[in-house]
């Protein structure tokens, strides 16, 4: 058990170890998520037929980091009338609850440096996904408290809007995760893993619940065509309207964040993740294992570009969903179609368990 | 009504079918739609580096045009100024002294010349009025200012450069639309 | 003292303390973020215990879901001084004895007679999710489903009180 770790004394090395995972993790989470920001411009100007921001760096590859000199140099308001302490909690909220999912994220299989089987996860718990989904449940409340504390009663409508998407989107998420569940028989994202290296990407066991948790997903990151909460130009701005300056930024690239780990998520969950390619022994290639462990993170990493690649692309396709539209959709469609989707999975499931019922 | 384009469409009001209702086809073709754009040519001018060529009739910024020996053709006769709807122009006469034959082509000439850019519309009747071809509108346009005063250009800065001395820059000022000095 | 007790000790005080909170602050909102901290902590009691499943459940469901319906209703209510009610003084009595018979309950049904088949740490195996499924479908599969069936009962009266109006 990893919490019976508590009980006997602290394996320092493995302290150590842990400790850098987690500072690499989080700055490939971070340094990826700056990027995408970039990529959502570049990606945006070309599916409209334009450049992009090409100016600074070649291509314009310093532009993310352009763009955070000036989120810092920005005046910090804070308005008089604004609850001070949970207005600051609000954006540190929002990052936190974007950036603990990566804990229990498989990565890669194990490095081997020395004698020591460096697994590249942080965190191997048996209620994995469950965790992931405690995790974007808290995602809430940075939502919650920063339109609350904003003292603006439009904040606060949109800080409404976006929390009521959210528990709405979470019901069905979940639905479609109990199905997948059910196939892999275990909540561990790992064994989710590994249990795919045999048998197959669940894609292709789970065609309907990878499509209904890919629109939950994108209900869940605020992103079009669920960007309600955010609504710029016909919904007032959202629940972020009265922050400036890097508060501001924190959300915004929290939403990023949010959409990097849900790739990841999205592929670890039913492509894969860092199986290389479906239906192939990965193993009888030959190569060192490391080098496998390496390749495999490239192909969790390759799934994941492709993703929010998605995203984007999508972004720049769809137009908004009007709020009932999205309401009708996230309770009269999805939920029902997950309910379906994990009757027939659990029968067939039964049926491959035990036979036809005499 | 006749249709302008074959384009036009009748809107369509009746229920949406099961497939229509799924929306996952229609997202599909749009989809399918912006991704080809990622292939088409890009229609952008990357502005400073490059520029739109103007069009042959382009009405920019004036000129005041030097003969071939660089001496100033305005005579200051007002025929400009006088053309000029949004009356931006404005000028002092003076008297060639002796020894100023190699700056001045006639005996009389502009003291001072002021054209107001905010002002000037830009339609040219200067340059047709002008009896010497002393003024021409060229290829540039007024650059961005802070102040007001910025926009009103004097004779210095409207003076094409010597074509004696500074024999590119008069080239480079004079470009394809001024006419090249002739003596009459 | 080691690891366990340290973590062990800073879990009670903190949700000691953040159960004090709730019930001391004057502002509903704060009352509902402390409960918030309470309930992470008891869920890192959990945890100790060895119930993940249960931790990682308190935190969806109490935390995730019921106390953002919470927020929901408190910040759409106008919290001022002004329209704030006066307290009956014998409701503020009753609801203290009231709580304090609770506490009463709760302190003898934790004097068992041995205390330790309850504080075992890290040990316990029930709280694991196969172990707690397969408890749930057997020893106690009737609760289970009368559970269900109130919560089925909360749901159609939830909708009957919404579609009231139309």
């Amino acid at each position: 058990m990893t919490f019976s770790l508590l009980a006997i004394t602290l394996d320092w090395a493995l302290v150590l170890e842990k400790f850098l995972l987690i500072l690499v993790v989080v700055s490939i989470s971070l340094g990826f998520a700056m990027y995408s920001t970039y990529a959502e411009r570049k990606v945006a100007g070309f599916l409209q037929d334009r450049l992009g921001p090409n100016r600074f760096g070649w291509f314009g590859l310093l532009q993310p980091v352009a763009d955070a000199i000036k989120l810092f140099a920005k005046e910090d308001i804070i308005p008089n009338k604004a609850n001070k302490v949970l207005f600051v909690l609000g954006p540190g909220l929002a990052m936190l609850a974007a950036l603990m999912t990566s804990a229990v994220i498989p990565w890669g299989d194990t490095l081997t440096i020395g004698d020591r089987a460096v697994s590249l996860q942080i965190a191997d718990i048996n209620i994995g996904m469950l965790y992931v989904f405690a995790v974007v449940a808290l995602g809430v409340y940075g939502v919650m408290i920063g339109g609350w504390s904003s003292n603006n009663k439009f904040s606060l409508l949109a800080a409404i809007r976006g929390a009521s998407q959210n528990i709405s989107y979470e019901l069905a998420m979940g639905l479609s995760i109990i199905a997948l569940v059910f196939v892999t028989g275990s909540l561990s994202l790992k064994d989710i893993v590994v249990s795919q290296q045999t048998i197959g990407w669940n894609f292709f066991l789970q065609p309907l619940g990878f499509l209904l948790f890919m629109i939950c997903a994108f209900a869940e990151c605020n992103r079009t065509p669920f960007d309600l909460p955010e609504a710029e130009n016909e919904l007032n701005f959202g629940y972020h309207q009265e922050y400036s300056s890097m508060k501001l930024g924190f959300y915004l690239f929290a939403e990023y964040i949010n959409m990097f780990i849900s790739s990841v998520i999205m592929s670890t969950l039913y492509f894969g993740g860092y199986d290389i390619l479906p239906f192939v022994d990965e193993t009888k290639w030959g190569l060192d294992p490391n080098v496998l462990t390496l390749l495999g993170f490239g192909a969790l990493m390759i799934k994941t570009v492709f993703f929010v690649f998605f995203f984007m692309w999508v972004r720049w396709t769809i137009p908004r969903f009007r709020y009932d539209q999205l309401m009708n959709l996230g309770w009269k469609k999805l939920i029902p179609l997950a309910l379906i989707n994990m009757l027939i999975t659990a029968a067939v499931v039964l049926y491959l368990q035990n036979g036809w019922p005499k | 009504m006749q249709p302008l384009t074959n384009r036009s469409k009748q809107v369509d009001r009746s229920p949406m079918t099961f497939s229509e209702k799924l929306y996952l086809p229609s997202i599909a073709k749009g989809m399918a739609i912006t991704f080809s754009h990622l292939f088409k040519k890009r229609p952008t001018i990357q502005y400073p580096e490059q520029t739109r060529p103007f069009s042959q009739v382009f009405r920019g910024l004036h000129v005041l045009n030097r003969d071939e020996e660089g001496r100033e053709r305005c005579t200051a006769c007002g025929l400009c100024a006088v053309a000029c709807p949004a009356e931006a122009i404005t000028m002092e006469a003076a008297e060639r002294q002796d020894g100023e034959e190699n700056l001045y082509r006639e005996e009389k000439y502009a003291a001072k010349y002021e054209i107001n850019m905010l002002r000037c519309i830009f339609c040219g009747l200067c340059e047709e009025a002008c009896p010497k071809d002393a003024i021409y509108l060229s290829e540039t346009f007024a650059p961005a200012n802070f102040n007001r005063q910025g926009f009103i250009y004097n004779k210095q800065e409207l003076l094409i450069p010597n074509p004696v001395t500074e024999k590119e820059a008069y080239e480079k000022a004079a470009g394809g639309r001024v006419r090249k000095p002739v003596n009459e | 003292m080691n690891t366990f007790q340290i973590t062990f000790w800073f879990l009670s005080a903190l949700a000691v303390f953040s159960s004090l909170m709730v019930i001391t602050r004057k502002n509903p909102v704060y009352s509902v973020l402390f409960l918030i901290i309470t309930f992470f902590a008891i869920s890192g009691h959990y945890i100790l215990m060895n119930a993940q499943f249960l931790a990682i459940v308190n935190i969806i469901v109490y935390a995730g879901a019921i106390m953002v319906l919470f927020l929901f209703v408190l910040m759409l209510m106008n919290l001022n001084k002004e329209s704030e009610q006066q307290k009956n003084k014998y409701l503020l009595w009753s609801s203290g004895i009231a709580g304090g018979m609770l506490m009463i309950v709760l302190i003898a049904a934790l004097d068992t007679p041995d205390p330790a088949i309850i504080t075992k740490p890290g040990t316990g195996e029930i709280g694991l999710i196969k172990n707690l499924g397969t408890k749930l479908f057997t020893d106690y599969v009737v609760p289970f489903e009368i559970s269900s069936i109130l919560f089925l009962s909360a749901m159609v009266g939830a909708v009957v009180i919404g579609k009231k109006g139309d």
